[in-house]
């Protein structure tokens, strides 16, 4: 069993930890893993993404156009850019928050993601939308909206991955105080996903 | 052995350290940089590490080394190469002892570079043995075995890697420590007929290096990284593939979905693997060449084909069946295996043709200045200072290359490291009524600009010159140099001190700013703009990624005017528009205070970080 996975978002948003995590528990289980991410000049604010992959039966790390089981977006825009990887049945988790680009601002748009949600519920029928912006207030964090998305991706099953693999990985990969912080993004995003 | 989840560069630096490396020396540059980082993290306490001032310097360093016997890496990105090629030219006559891998990586696309340039191609120029990976567990391999191959016909090889390889992730088998090899160099040994390079001896060594790359051919013919595969498909039987280096993953990737047809791997470009592939080429009717930048392949097949007259037809870039610039993907691959091979392509994914004309239209999203970076505010004090003269902003190449972007558009010219210095001054001579400026970074001005400045004041030239010290080397992800005294060894060293050199060479005005001073600065660029020979601004303020700054401001939105002017002029990007007013992103702010200085009613201010 092989398993795709497309990260992407905005550059600074933290996409490659959430690809980490999610390596580390592959291959905490034996699964071999094999990934690409974009470093360089595009991680000042550009377009960014990982592509993740699962599986004993890997050559390649980049995924072909409609073979990812999952993506999960870190901005609306950004995952409707990479909406033509995913599979059909595939599943997407969405952050609804919206990361203006200067381009934006300078043209005077007012650009907030809404439209690019609309076309994602539109074509795709797994979505899961965590409107991290209003978690990360709850929760009193700037910092937590990649467990948010991972707790939503690994809830939905399409990572083949479970909620204990993560913890585990957290426990190992990221420093002890943010420990607590980091199992409560999870349990909401539990709660938030169903 | 045990499994490590490596990048493709840590791998090939973990090859190196396993390989008995004791001294690696490069320059920073995408998506070249993590090998020489991951030596510098995981050395033996022997290994000599260090970032030189550049390629060229980098290049010799690691010459000297290997006439000692000591095993070598030298590192450095594709265009890097171009600037360590006179010393690498000779070194291929002279040789070496010590094995010495010339680690080189090239960028399709090109993602984060100024050219496609192939450095097969450059291998075949400088008749240097190349070694192309296609994964990252084989990227490990190969680069132990380019050291024993350079030791055993004492010259410098090329491992040649591609973005896709040094910058994808795998977890691979690795040797454990004590599996390391040890090697003791001997000691450099006086010997001028050897060492000192004279029309005669290269004449000599010509000749030797000729009848080397023929026998290093045949015996490519049987390295165990090149591979002929499927030489009895019965889907394909007349049909056959050639590719190399990361294009490898694309090709058999695809064929996992269209069948097995023959195909030819090439891991040593040079010297070709002649015999190997006339074996692939042999009762073929047709063959395609999947590969990136050049067609290097298809190029050697067509020779090979000619020469063994063999009756087949060659199809790639050189017949525009496979695109001729920038990067292969999977969808690329897969779409030139199916039309030469007559099948049809898997079914499509969620989206249909006409979902994705539905898309609505996707923000753009070109690389900026970080929010905060100083080098926005030196732009903008240069920008109005010299609002209405004649100008010319000569840039250069580093973070500071995306002053470009509006709205500052402060990068008139850009052409490689150091080039904005001999760029202002060819204007100047030919216009002398534009004011013209050069903008050169910190780590770019101990690598490449020094020369031209020298050449400003030999040859009278009227400029200014611009020194963007934020103390790092930005862009590649924060290198030290010599302006930071630290060296990748951890030794705290004396600081070279820009100003001091800068003097040393003649120039009387030289000025140091902090241009989050908006007021001084302007007034700095005005002096010096009015005076005539060539002058110095250093701009200094470090980097807000590695000095953290925790505060931040706010508009106050009942002084806000709406005027935008703050959000027009500079382009931060924690300046945005929420429901139609402006309002600064606190998760991005770094509180750095140039949009303050310019808002016309004072309405940015306060810190309001908790
Ligand atoms: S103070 Fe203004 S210019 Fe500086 S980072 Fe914050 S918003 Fe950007
Ligand atoms: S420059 Fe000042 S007044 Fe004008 S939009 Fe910006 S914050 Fe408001």
């Amino acid at each position: 069993m092989s398993k795709n996975i497309v990260l992407c978002g905005v550059g600074g948003q933290g996409t490659i930890l959430a690809s980490k995590l999610i390596s580390g528990a592959a291959m905490n289980r034996g699964i071999p893993v094999k990934s690409a991410e974009t470093i360089g000049m595009a991680q000042r604010g550009g377009s960014v993404f990982s592509h993740l992959r699962l599986g004993d039966d890997v050559d390649c790390p980049m995924i072909a156009s409609g073979s990812a089981d999952i993506i999960i977006g870190f901005e609306p825009g950004e995952t409707v850019r990479m909406l033509p990887y995913l599979r059909k049945g595939g599943q997407v988790i969405v952050s609804s928050r919206p990361v203006m680009p200067v381009t934006a601002a300078l043209a005077g748009s007012n650009y907030n993601g809404s439209e690019m949600l609309d076309y994602i519920r539109k074509k795709v029928d797994k979505v899961i939308v965590i409107d991290t912006e209003k978690a990360c207030r709850e929760l009193g964090s700037a910092k937590i909206v990649n467990l948010l998305l991972l707790g939503a991706a690994v809830n939905s099953g399409a990572l083949g991955l479970d909620e204990e693999d993560i913890r585990k990985v957290i426990l190992t990969r990221i420093p002890k105080k943010f420990h607590d912080l980091n199992f409560k993004a999870l349990e909401y995003a539990k709660k938030s996903s169903l | 052995m045990h499994q490590e989840f490596l990048m493709g560069n840590e791998a090939i630096a973990m090859g190196a350290i396993a390989a008995g490396v004791n001294l690696v020396a490069g320059y920073p540059g995408t998506p070249s940089t993590e090998v020489l980082e991951t030596v510098a993290k995981r050395r033996p306490q022997d290994t000599y590490v260090e970032w030189s001032i550049n390629e060229k310097t980098a290049m010799e360093v690691g010459a000297g080394a290997a006439y000692t016997g000591a095993r070598v890496m030298v590192t450095m990105k594709q265009v890097g190469l171009n600037v360590a090629t006179d010393p690498l030219m000779s070194l291929e006559y002279i040789g070496v002892k010590g094995g010495m891998v010339v680690l080189v990586a090239d960028d399709p696309g090109p993602i984060s570079s100024q050219t496609e340039q192939d450095t097969r191609h450059f291998s075949r120029f400088s008749k240097l043995p190349c070694f192309d990976p296609s994964t990252v567990q084989e990227a490990y391999e190969m680069v132990q075995d380019a050291f024993e191959y350079s030791e055993k016909y004492r010259t410098p090889v090329f491992l040649r890697s591609t973005t896709r390889v040094s910058h994808g992730y795998a977890s691979i088998d690795v040797k454990d420590e004590e599996d390391y090899k040890k090697n003791t160099p001997e000691g450099f040994i006086k010997d001028t007929k050897r060492w000192v390079i004279f029309p005669k001896l290269s004449y000599q060594a010509h000749i030797n290096i000729e009848a080397r790359n023929v026998e290093l051919a045949k015996e490519f013919s049987s390295y165990d990284k090149n591979l002929l595969l499927n030489m009895e498909s019965k889907a394909f039987p007349k049909k056959g593939i050639a590719t190399g280096g990361f294009n490898y993953t694309y090709v058999s990737e695809t064929l996992k979905t269209l069948g097995d047809a023959r195909f030819l791997k090439v891991s040593t470009p040079h010297p070709f693997p002649e015999e190997l592939a006339v074996k692939f080429l042999t009762g073929l009717d047709e063959v395609i060449c999947i590969e990136e930048l050049d067609p290097v392949i298809e190029r050697e097949l067509i020779y090979i084909a000619g020469k063994y007259q063999l009756p087949v037809k060659i199809y790639g870039k050189l017949t525009l069946d496979v695109k001729n610039s920038g990067e292969n993907s999977l969808d690329s691959v897969m779409g030139n295996l199916t039309k030469f091979l007559g099948v049809n392509p898997p079914e499509t994914g969620a989206l249909s043709e006409d979902d994705k004309a539905e898309m609505p239209e996707l923000p753009v999203r070109p690389p900026v200045l970080c929010a905060g970076c100083p080098h926005r505010a030196s732009f903008y004090a240069v920008k109005q200072a010299m609002k209405g003269k004649k100008t010319l902003f000569a840039g250069d190449i580093g973070c500071y290359t995306m002053g470009n972007a509006m709205p500052l558009d402060m990068v008139d010219t850009c052409l490689c490291m150091g080039a904005g210095l001999g760029i202002a001054q060819g204007v100047d001579h030919i216009e002398p009524d534009t004011s013209c400026f050069a903008f050169v970074g910190d780590s770019t001005f101990f690598a490449a600009a020094i020369p031209g400045v020298i050449n400003a004041v030999y040859n009278q030239a009227d400029m200014t010159l611009v020194v963007l010290d934020n103390s790092t080397t930005a862009m590649t992800g924060h290198q030290p140099h010599p302006g930071t005294g630290q060296t990748m060894m951890g030794d705290v060293v004396n600081k070279v001190s820009i100003e001091k050199i800068l003097k040393g060479i003649g120039l009387e005005f030289v000025e140091t700013v902090d241009p989050l001073d908006y007021k001084k600065s302007v007034e700095t660029v005005k002096s010096a703009a009015a005076l005539p020979g060539v002058k110095a601004i250093i701009f200094k303020s470090p980097c807000i990624a590695i000095v953290k700054s925790d505060k931040c401001l706010a508009v106050d939105n009942d002084k806000c005017i709406n005027c935008r002017k703050c959000i027009r002029e500079i382009g931060c990007p924690a300046l945005i528009i929420r429901d139609d007013k402006v309002v600064i992103d606190d998760s991005l702010c770094t509180g750095c205070g140039l949009c303050s200085q310019i808002c016309p009613v004072g309405a940015i201010g306060g810190d309001h970080h908790e």
